[in-house]
């Protein structure tokens, strides 16, 4: 699939550039970034989000999909690590697959630590779109394969934290094994006298 | 319930864990032992109590406290004089249950789990290196755990509380708080305990209600009391009576008649000087983490926080869940709290691993490698590599291909970047697309960018880590992000430098932590040899670099980054032109010997 995109005019990509508010726009030229995105090769639509990861803006990752026909989608926010599962189901929803999506991230890693240097960081913020559009001219799709979950939890350590767990799993009808190191559940609470804020018993 | 055990080994992944627990060889069947305490009564020996803080004794074979759960006794051997009719083996001779076994031993068990919830929980701090308070020297100094004990009425002295000099009720009782916390000389830890303000306050209301008209004082820095009900229960130790003195004693002497203890205090609120003569002092000890909690981060390949504690997956929108999936962190392993915050943790790690018990099945991200069939040549590497096991090893001979269980592969592309026929895709961190990433990125002005490889779980972090506490740094970086420091091929290296990059960063997990067992072993095999090509080919070695940065080390991080565009400035044009050159032959070269080799063998 990957040999047949590369035929010129195969692969568009979209790419979004979140604004985050001031977050991102606060300290890059995001207008920048956008108009310096649309010069790249195979990019077939660039929308600038204030919030590229609230509903208005993914509703407008799911347009432009649908208006531009993309096939591939950079979102230029925040770090994979707490968006990626987001815009990788929000392009699912679209009809892509979700591994077609890549993530530039030019907040944690530009805005936030370039806040004195706004022309630098907008330079940044285009090398690095300019590295995921890169990457998603080779994305491909990928099938996810699906594992089953063995339906029983470990807890390890039988202080309160662990005692605790082990009922709630308990309780709602799991089996549970609780591990502990001493020869009695009860770890350091067992060991205090009276506990704040109630004033009573530890045990 | 297991209790006397412990997590040996884990293998597997989300939703399939396979748990090896050693069962401790306790000597006395639990399911039969009725505590009826006839063993301890005729045991000779007498060992300190660690559940009454060594304040009185207990026997060879004990119970650790009556509420203790399984209400079973224990023998440890460590103390007991065995059977061995000259020697002892009364016990056994007593029990009527004959539930005593001397010849009990450790047992494996083998558990399949889908989820896993770690709480290890917490250590508390030894305050013998704070040596001017004495604690050990002089007797009246005790620990914040000692006085729990001192005033149970399940305790020693059955809730009388007395100090240990005299064994009289003291009149004068003084706390110190912070001992080992907030720290900021090198001793003890820089972080709160969380715990110990409002543990001292309810320590001086539990003396105010036993003995009206006690007279207590507690030194502090600040009093934290920021839960609910925590002000209110403050107010009322103050109402009470107990005098809170803002200034920490720097020194504490005894006095050698009456056994008291003088101290002098900066009382910061009056900015005079005080001298207070207690009977009894207190020492507020912090919080530590587990002394033993590197075992279970490596068993679970967590990584912990600077501080010690385990790192959650992230500080507010995954703040029970670790990094791994699958498996969930709560109470003190992850940081000191108390009783209702470890509730409140163990409660949401337990809804959050509900989820996936219920739903009885999930996704595993389509990250993991693949054989290209046609480039590979049997050699065998790959399996050798694979730090899961999850390669089924090729074989020359009979030209079979190795086989990749894909359930069991975790991503790192440690083989890939190894297989020196290019015939391992990793799914979605595949060849094309990080060469592709390199030349974006070095297409314009290389010769001023870091290219730096991060990892996704710790380098990568690190610098979203400094990211968000807003360290300022040059701008120099464009970061790649691979799943695995092992993922980086000597030829993206290379490549890399051919284009014009003046330095070249690589950065994984410390050893310690890597997340894909021992992948990071590869990254750094693979860093030696390249340097030994580098200065072989006449190329500085040191503008490939190396770090090892945490999750935790936004710190670190953003000082790497500080360095090395200084490193940047001393590399010249002229060098990165020579190595660009230099590197293109080699390509050259190692091409012609490439359809060379073609050729011969097509003759």
């Amino acid at each position: 699939m990957a040999d047949e995109l590369k035929k010129p005019g195969d692969l568009r990509i979209g790419v979004f550039v979140c604004e985050c508010g001031l977050n991102i726009a606060g300290t890059i030229d995001c207008a920048a970034v956008s108009k310096y995105a649309e010069t790249l090769d195979d990019v077939a639509a660039v929308v600038q989000n204030k919030y590229t990861c609230a509903d208005p803006g993914q509703n407008e990752i799911k347009k432009a999909i649908k208006k531009y026909n993309l096939n591939r989608v950079v979102v230029a926010s925040c770090t994979p690590k707490i968006h990626e599962p987001t815009f990788r189901e929000c392009v699912a929803d679209a009809g892509l697959n979700p591994y077609l999506f890549e993530m530039v991230n030019i907040r944690e890693q530009c805005s936030w630590v370039h806040q004195n240097e706004k022309l630098l960081a907008t330079e940044k913020a285009k090398d690095l779109v300019r590295s995921g559009v890169a990457r998603a001219r080779f994305l491909e799709p990928q099938t996810e394969a699906e594992v089953s979950v063995t339906k029983a939890a470990l807890v390890i350590g039988g202080g309160v934290a662990g005692i605790q767990a082990a009922l709630d799993l308990a309780d709602g009808g799991h089996q549970v094994y609780l591990v502990e190191k001493e020869p009695t559940i009860g770890g350091i609470m067992a060991a205090l006298d009276k506990t704040y804020p109630t004033m009573d018993c530890s045990i | 319930m297991m209790t006397y055990s412990e997590v040996e080994a884990v293998t597997g992944y989300v939703g399939n864990f396979n748990v090896t627990v050693r069962k401790k060889a306790r000597y006395v069947d639990p399911n039969e032992c009725t505590s009826c305490a006839e063993c301890a009564e005729v045991c000779p020996v007498a060992v300190p109590d660690e559940y009454q803080q060594g304040f009185s004794s207990r026997k060879a074979i004990y119970l650790p406290f009556p509420q203790a759960v399984p209400s079973a006794y224990v023998l440890n051997m460590d103390d007991c004089l065995g059977n061995n009719p000259i020697a002892c083996g009364k016990c056994a001779d007593v029990c009527d249950k004959n539930c005593i076994d001397y010849d009990d031993q450790d047992k494996l068990v083998n558990i399949e789990v889908g989820v896993i919830i770690t709480a290890t929980g917490m250590d508390v701090y030894d305050p013998t290196e704070y040596d001017e308070y004495g604690y050990t020297r002089h007797e009246n100094v005790i620990t914040s755990m000692e006085f729990e004990r001192l005033i149970c009425a399940g305790g020693p002295t059955e809730g009388h509380f007395i100090r240990p000099s005299d064994r009289k009720t003291p009149q004068t009782i003084g706390f110190i708080q912070c001992v080992g916390s907030r720290s900021r000389d090198g001793r003890g830890n820089p972080y709160c305990s969380n715990i110990c303000c409002m543990n001292t306050v309810k320590d001086t209301l539990l003396l105010c209600d036993h003995y009206p008209g006690i007279e207590a004082k507690v030194f502090y820095m600040d009093i934290r009391a920021f839960g609910k009900g925590f002000e209110d229960l403050y107010m009322r130790s103050k109402e009470e009576g107990v005098k809170y003195i803002r200034g920490i004693p720097g020194d504490v002497t005894e006095d050698p008649e009456t056994r008291n203890l003088l101290l002098t205090v900066e009382n910061t609120t009056t900015g005079k000087l005080e001298n207070h003569e207690l009977e009894v002092l207190v020492l507020a000890q912090g919080v530590i983490p587990r002394r033993d909690n590197d075992r279970i981060r490596k068993l679970l390949t967590l990584s912990t926080t600077s501080d010690g504690f385990i790192m959650e997956s992230h500080p507010k929108l995954k703040p029970v869940d670790a990094p791994t999936k699958g498996i969930y962190i709560a109470g003190c392993a992850e940081s000191p709290k108390d009783v209702k915050d470890s509730v409140t943790q163990a409660s949401a790690a337990a809804a959050r691993a509900s989820i996936l018990l219920n739903a009885g099945k999930t996704k595993i991200e389509a990250i993991t490698s693949q054989i290209d069939a046609d480039k590979c040549n049997f050699c065998g590497i790959c399996a050798q590599v694979c730090p899961y096991n999850a390669i089924v090893s090729s074989d020359r001979k009979t030209k079979r291909l190795p086989v990749i269980i894909q359930a069991a592969c975790a991503g790192c592309g440690a083989c890939a970047a190894e297989c020196p026929q290019d015939a391992i895709t990793m799914r979605h961190f595949r060849d094309e697309q990080i060469l592709a990433q390199i030349e974006a990125i070095l297409a314009v002005e290389p010769h001023k960018h870091l290219l730096t490889f991060a990892c996704n779980w710790c380098s990568y972090a690190g610098g979203d880590d400094a990211g968000t506490a807003r360290l300022q740094y040059p701008t120099a970086s464009r970061l790649i992000r691979t799943m695995c420091s092992g993922r980086v091929d000597q030829k993206f290296v290379l490549h890399a430098f051919k284009l014009g990059a003046p330095i070249v960063l690589v950065s994984g997990c410390h050893f310690s932590d890597c997340h894909y067992i021992s992948a990071v072993h590869w990254t750094q095999k693979r860093m030696d040899k390249l340097w030994n090509k580098l200065d072989k080919l006449g190329v500085r070695p040191d503008r490939l670099r190396l770090e090892w940065i945490s999750a935790a080390d936004g710190q670190k991080f953003a000082k790497v980054m500080r360095e090395l565009d200084d490193v940047i400035k001393n590399v010249t044009m002229d060098e990165i032109e020579y190595t660009m050159n230099v590197l293109a032959e080699e390509e050259a070269k190692a091409k012609e010997k490439k359809t060379k080799t073609r050729v011969e063998v097509q003759a």
